[in-house]
């Protein structure tokens, strides 16, 4: 009888950013014992990030990509991670992440996640995709939801942009990277167990 | 009776059901461009998805690609946050 360990140490999941979104659901999938992790981000860490993202203040100026992956060493060695640094275009997407079993849309900019979305769609599409749209602020919890549309899965409220009144903060932010890791264990353990 | 037919056939040229984002929708035209859908919708916004029976429509097609009667039509608005 298989177990959800023994079928997503068998699995491979592609993470587009390492923020608020990545770094979260990065780890959550690490901590379930997910087989391996692609991880891409360009940005460096700072220290308005810690609101949020899974890094330590000691990793300030470290690339994210490379930090994520010690960080998840830490919490669980099993996992292999292949980690780049690299501002991720439509061109490198379907090399980059084409052996994966499900794709997560962890960037910041809206632009991004269009670019993202699109390529996928086009290029893949039959490829999941889980995606996190609108996080921002506090409170609200209830608005968080998953709309599915063919393969394609987007996490969050859809409404809420971040903006200076609006932050994007650990609470909301973890939630929906949280969900987007929840729907990736739920696509990948379908009908399996 | 046969007053009825003749209405619900031009009816049927006048208008059509689409399914807007898993909601009925009717519209009073009997096809539309994706780029009309959204003046008709009012959907200003620039960050969009668009999708007609799952399958994505790009941006450079939003005047050519042509939404019809018992289409699934997906228009997915993308925010910045992450």
């Amino acid at each position: 009888m298989l177990n959800y360990k023994d079928i997503l140490k068998t699995k491979c999941v592609g993470i587009a950013g390492c923020g608020g979104l990545g770094s979260n659901c990065a780890v959550a999938l690490a901590r379930v014992g997910i087989g391996k992790l692609i991880i891409a981000d360009f940005d460096v860490i700072v220290e308005s990030n810690l609101n949020r993202q899974y890094f330590f203040i000691d990793q300030i100026g470290q690339k994210k990509a490379y930090a994520l992956r010690d960080n998840i060493s830490r919490i669980n060695p099993t996992v292999m991670v292949e980690a780049h640094d690299i501002k991720l275009k439509a061109d490198d997407i379907a090399i980059l992440f084409k052996d994966c079993d499900v794709i997560v849309e962890a960037f910041d900019l809206a632009v991004m996640k269009q670019m993202i979305i699109e390529t996928m769609l086009a290029e893949m599409p039959d490829k999941p995709m889980v995606s996190g749209v609108g996080l921002a602020g506090w409170g609200d919890s209830n608005s968080i939801k998953v709309k599915q549309t063919g393969q394609l899965y987007i996490c969050g409220d859809s409404v809420k942009e971040v903006s200076e009144e609006m932050p994007p903060l650990a609470p909301r932010v973890g939630i929906v990277a949280n969900m987007e890791a929840n729907v990736v264990m739920e696509i990948l353990l379908d009908k399996k167990i | 009776m046969e007053n009825r037919i003749i209405q619900s056939a031009t009816r049927t040229n006048k208008s059509m059901k689409i399914n807007l984002n898993n909601n009925p929708e009717e519209l009073s035209h009997d096809q539309l461009s994706v780029q009309e859908l959204l003046d008709v919708k009012k959907f200003t916004f620039k960050m969009l998805i668009i999708k007609i029976n799952d399958k994505l429509v790009k941006r450079d097609d939003y005047d050519n690609a042509i939404i019809h009667d018992g289409d699934k039509v997906d228009v997915i608005h993308l925010i910045s946050g992450g």
